[in-house]
């Protein structure tokens, strides 16, 4: 199969390399590296409206009293009278805060982009096995997010039942504003989003396994490739059940059926639904939910061990052992969802056995922190800003993983289940570490997209302060949590309990601001470098990697001769016996020279 | 105006810095430095900043634990509270000992080992002991905690014995009430759709299934009559017949109910679930007796409620169309709370919602008082002779929002009644 699609793609692009329209060159491309940075550029759009709506949810905890113009300045008279956040808006924003998050910027934008622009680019493809397709899943991103956008504006606000969308307050627009048609709207432009997602995940999969080049052996991809490649794998295996839940709570709204909804007493009435179970929903939910969490993390592990390797001018450390235990994590992800459940009302034997799957995760995930400061051991540190993101994201998945041991113990969950010791733990383990992730591709791989260079002193202001800012924010939640504050809450002036701990909602604002200004000069340097930065060599990095093996400019099915034929793993840094402390994937090797 | 004359400001600094940011790179260009070569002066700041951090972040973490340490986990005032907190400890502590190594010697590394062009990284690819123990440690030490953590998991969950108290806590948007056993000691049926002002639980007994049958029979006649002779716009009928269906449906619901409750009570005579509700005590106050057993049963009417109790570290949602559970024993009253162990005159333990579950989710509390059996069965009597007074239907519900926006602006901080059903 490698070979066919070898001589086929050598004659594409000999023949076919036309000039293209300008609607066909950046809109309806079908060219993998175009639309990654379609992903991208829509990606940071939506990461920015929901860094405000954060910012204006963190103003309103911080001094739950008073007016900002801030807030009226975004939400107008109606959702924010006087500057003063209205209830309904601040769990609108929370809900919207992460299902953008989520979904829109660490899914779609980090997977979109890094899995198009490298897929063919790392495996020595010329584009992806289906350019149609993968336009598609760009078009059904890009109508998704308009949708979700769009339901900020309806009468009763956007949803706003929490990210988690749990019926029946998701299922009845009596129990809150939100459950109007801004629910609608959510449904509808999830139901896109997954569309998009499968079939960008067919795509890469397809792709990864059947149009890698010659010499290419599973063995010998980079890690980011293994990573893509299960969170593909695990996409496509758990979207299609949260598609399913999203369909039948959409009957639920619309057609009055009963899949959710039993025994229900509302504004003032008795319903006739009898028989479902919002237990049912949480079930389905969290079948892709906890998935989710890795579909988002994995990709950032992957880029992240590529730039570590790099970086540090030495081998990943354990390769095989990396490439188990993303298996490992991709595979035991499926077993672990009901740990979202504990306290529902589950079966306590069930949850036992949750607890067990659960903290079977933190195996490969300890392999894999231990593996990457071994890898820092004895390197040769080069502090390029994707380096320093790839280091920050060792530092919050060490953090943000431990404490998911205490909420793994359904015991211990018992208590901080729904507390801000939670909100803490999944925003420094998944929220954190997946951004740093994105952010540390995006500066990696910033001169294979653009042909420019980034510049790096903007680089490092941008990455101490978010770095600092990440902590300052999200560490001193734990202890909120502990103190039992519950999250979603609008306001903790209602409770004495709280007093003791609210003064730490004034610092992480604080610490919250500044790290929200801190991606202005990211984003600055972002557009302005694409227009205006030096332009880069083919090989900044001295990487090994095929992508850099291409020219600087674009074409179309990516390098100009035939294919490059691999002879090697990608990590061969400082390979004793060589000139340079790098040697390409596409070099021989040596008479008598071991792999590795 | 003024958000004109923000965006101005915002795109003249923009300019600025893109301004900076060329001159800077014109510079750059002049010295003949590459973006992509990181300079030895770079590395060194960047080395040195990995070892400041390391010191900053532990120093933050040592402070944070320092100022809030009476905050964080307030005192337990269950049985399995006191066996959670210990097991809560020994985590903290195995992850203690996880978390300061790993991170000293990642920012360690990172910060000894900057780029150095005479020097080449040590060549390492892999080394199967060291990846071999650190599989097995971590799964040594994760055997350790699962089985620890099982062990107290299974001792909290397991069936409440015969003799505790069983009180129902029912939810709705935005309040709690508490339902107590009457003299018979057996909480009476209840059914959802027996719910009016003055049921607000639904305790099905034979007066309340004939009360309610006979208000929605009234109900359904009015609709009835009102589409007969009013004339009314098409939209506002069809609303109407929409509402008689499911009314007529919910009677015929209720009808069964009857059936059912009739048959019971021919055959099971005075045991009969139906003849347990009459007595049973419905009230707003929370009470519980310290050192009894207590199986709290929660019920929630409309969406998802959590009852949280962070005192007892007790938490268990409230699910509609479902009943849930959990079992604890206090161990502390609210008045040695009170006196001796937060020495706060008004300390109370608060009973939360931890769902999220609407506008008012935030406000959704209930104070609990743990007594001494004296007080409890004192208080008992007294409440078993006042029927329920809790306003139920009409509780303050948070003003929809309005489209009209040159309203006077009400502060939110004050939730103003204005909707009623």
């Amino acid at each position: 199969m490698g070979a066919t699609a070898h001589t086929d793609g050598n004659a594409h692009a000999a023949h076919h390399h036309h000039e293209e329209s300008f609607v066909s060159k950046y809109f309806f491309s079908q060219d993998h590296k175009m639309i990654s940075k379609q992903f991208l550029v829509t990606a940071i759009i939506m990461a920015w409206v929901a860094v405000i709506m954060s910012l204006i949810f963190r103003l309103q905890l911080a001094w739950p009293e008073e007016g900002f113009a801030f807030s009226n300045f975004f939400l107008g008279d109606k959702w924010a009278p006087g500057g003063v956040l209205n209830p309904n808006m601040y769990l609108a924003l929370v809900t919207i805060h992460g299902t953008i998050m989520v979904f829109f910027v660490l899914t779609g934008g980090l997977s979109g982009t890094f899995a198009n622009l490298l897929i063919p680019l790392q495996i020595g493809a010329r584009d992806m096995a289906s350019g149609f397709i993968n336009m598609l899943s760009y078009w059904f991103f890009f109508t998704s997010s308009v949708i979700m956008l769009s339901s900020l504006f309806v009468e009763g606000g956007p949803a706003s039942g929490g990210w988690t969308i749990y019926p029946p307050l998701s299922a009845l627009p009596q129990a809150m504003p939100g459950s109007g048609t801004g629910m609608t709207l959510w449904l509808v432009s999830m139901a896109l989003f997954i569309a998009s997602s499968l079939m960008g995940g067919l795509n890469y999969v397809v792709t990864i396994l059947n149009l890698r080049t010659k010499g290419m052996r599973m063995t010998r991809m980079p890690l980011t490739m293994w990573a893509i490649l299960l969170t593909a794998v695990v996409g496509i295996l758990s979207f299609p059940v949260l598609l399913s839940a999203a369909l039948l709570l959409l009957l639920d709204r619309s057609l009055g059926t009963s899949f959710y909804l039993s025994d229900i007493h509302i504004a003032g009435e008795a319903l006739d639904n009898m028989g479902g179970s919002p237990i049912l929903f949480q079930h389905l939910f969290w079948f892709l939910g906890h998935p989710e969490v890795y579909i988002v993390l994995l990709p950032a592990l992957g880029i992240t061990s590529e730039i570590i390797s790099t970086n540090a001018r030495k081998p990943i450390f354990g390769y095989r052992a990396m490439i188990g235990s993303i298996c490992a994590i991709g595979f035991l992800s499926f077993l672990v969802w009901g740990h979202h459940m504990f306290i529902t009302g589950m079966n306590p034997f069930l949850g036992s056995v949750f607890v067990f799957t659960t903290l079977l995760i933190a195996i490969p995930s300890a392999v894999k922190v231990f593996n990457y400061i071994t890898t820092l051991w004895r390197g040769n540190i080069i502090f390029t800003p994707a380096m320093l993101f790839s280091i920050g994201l060792v530092a919050t998945f060490i953090a943000g993983g431990l404490t998911g041991i205490i909420l793994a113990d359904s015991a211990l969950d018992i208590n901080v289940h729904d507390t801000y010791f939670v909100v803490a733990h999944f925003h420094i383990v998944m929220g954190m570490s997946a951004i740093f992730g994105m952010f540390a591709g995006i500066y990696h791989w910033f001169p294979k997209m653009y042909g420019k260079m980034m510049n790096t002193k903007m680089g490092y202001v941008h990455f101490w302060i978010t770095f600092i800012c990440a902590f300052g924010v999200f560490f001193p939640m734990h202890f909120i949590g502990l103190a039992g504050a519950p999250r979603r809450y609008y306001s903790y002036s209602e409770f004495r309990m709280f007093d003791g701990v609210v003064d730490l909602n004034v610092l992480i604002t604080i610490f919250a601001i500044i790290g929200a200004l801190a991606q202005v000069v990211f984003t600055f340097n972002f557009f302005y470098s694409i227009f205006r930065g030096p332009k880069t060599v083919p090989n900044p990095w001295k990487s090994n990697t095929l992508e850099w093996t291409t020219p600087v400019e674009h074409m179309h099915g990516n390098w100009p001769g035939p294919l490059p034929v691999v002879h090697r793993w990608p990590y061969d840094y400082s390979k004793p016996g060589k000139a340079e402390d790098w040697v390409s994937q596409i070099t021989p090797l040596e008479p008598g020279e071991e792999e590795h | 105006m003024t958000k004109l004359l923000i965006l101005f400001v915002v795109v003249v600094g923009v300019l600025a810095i893109a301004q900076l940011a060329r001159v800077y790179e014109l510079t750059a260009r002049l010295s003949g430095k590459r973006e992509e070569d990181i300079s030895p002066a770079d590395n060194r700041m960047n080395a040195m900043l990995m070892w400041a951090f390391c010191i900053a972040y532990f120093i933050f973490f040592a402070w944070l634990t320092w100022a809030y340490w009476d905050e964080m986990l307030p005192l337990a005032a269950s049985e399995h509270g006191v066996e959670t907190d210990w097991l809560m400890n020994f985590n903290w502590l195995i992850l203690l000992v996880a978390f300061v190594p790993t991170n000293v010697l990642l920012f360690y590394f990172a910060g000894k080992y900057k780029y150095d062009k005479n020097r080449r990284a040590f060549w390492q690819p892999h080394n199967n002991t060291l990846e071999l123990i650190w599989t097995v440690v971590p799964a040594a030490v994760l055997a350790v905690l699962i089985i620890y953590g099982l062990n107290t998991w299974h001792k909290i969950t397991s069936v409440a014995g015969p003799d505790a108290l069983r009180v129902e806590l029912y939810a709705k948007q935005f309040d709690w009430t508490a339902r107590y056993p009457g003299e018979d000691g057996v909480l009476g049926a209840s059914d959802f759709r027996l719910i009016n002002g003055d049921n607000p639980l639904g305790i099905v007994t034979p007066e309340s299934v004939a009360k309610r049958m006979g208000e929605l029979g009234v109900e359904i006649a009015e609709i009835d009559s009102t589409l007969a002779h009013a004339i009314l716009p098409d939209e506002k009928r069809h609303e109407l017949e929409k509402g008689l269906e499911l009314k007529q449906r919910i009677m015929a619901r209720i009808v069964n109910l009857k059936v059912v409750m009739e048959q019971d009570l021919k055959t099971m005579g005075k045991e009969s679930i139906y003849n347990h509700g009459a007595d049973d005590i419905v009230t707003k106050d929370f009470y519980l007796p310290v050192h009894k057993e207590v199986e709290l049963l929660i019920r929630s009417r409309d969406v998802i409620h959590s009852v949280y109790i962070p005192h007892l570290r007790a938490q268990m949602n409230a699910v509609p169309g479902m009943t849930t559970s959990i079992k604890m024993t206090p161990t502390i009253t609210s008045d040695s709370m009170r006196t001796h162990v937060m020495k706060d005159e008004e300390f109370e333990f608060i009973l939360l919602c931890n769902k999220i579950c609407g506008a008012s989710h935030y406000n959704m509390q209930m104070p609990l008082m743990v007594t001494e059996a004296g007080e409890y069965d004192a208080w008992l009597k007294e409440s078993r002779k006042k029927p329920f007074q809790g306003v139920v239907e009409d509780a303050p519900v948070l003003p929809a929002v309005t489209t009209d926006t040159t309203q006077v602006i009400v502060p939110v901080a004050a939730p103003v009644v204005a909707a009623t059903h």
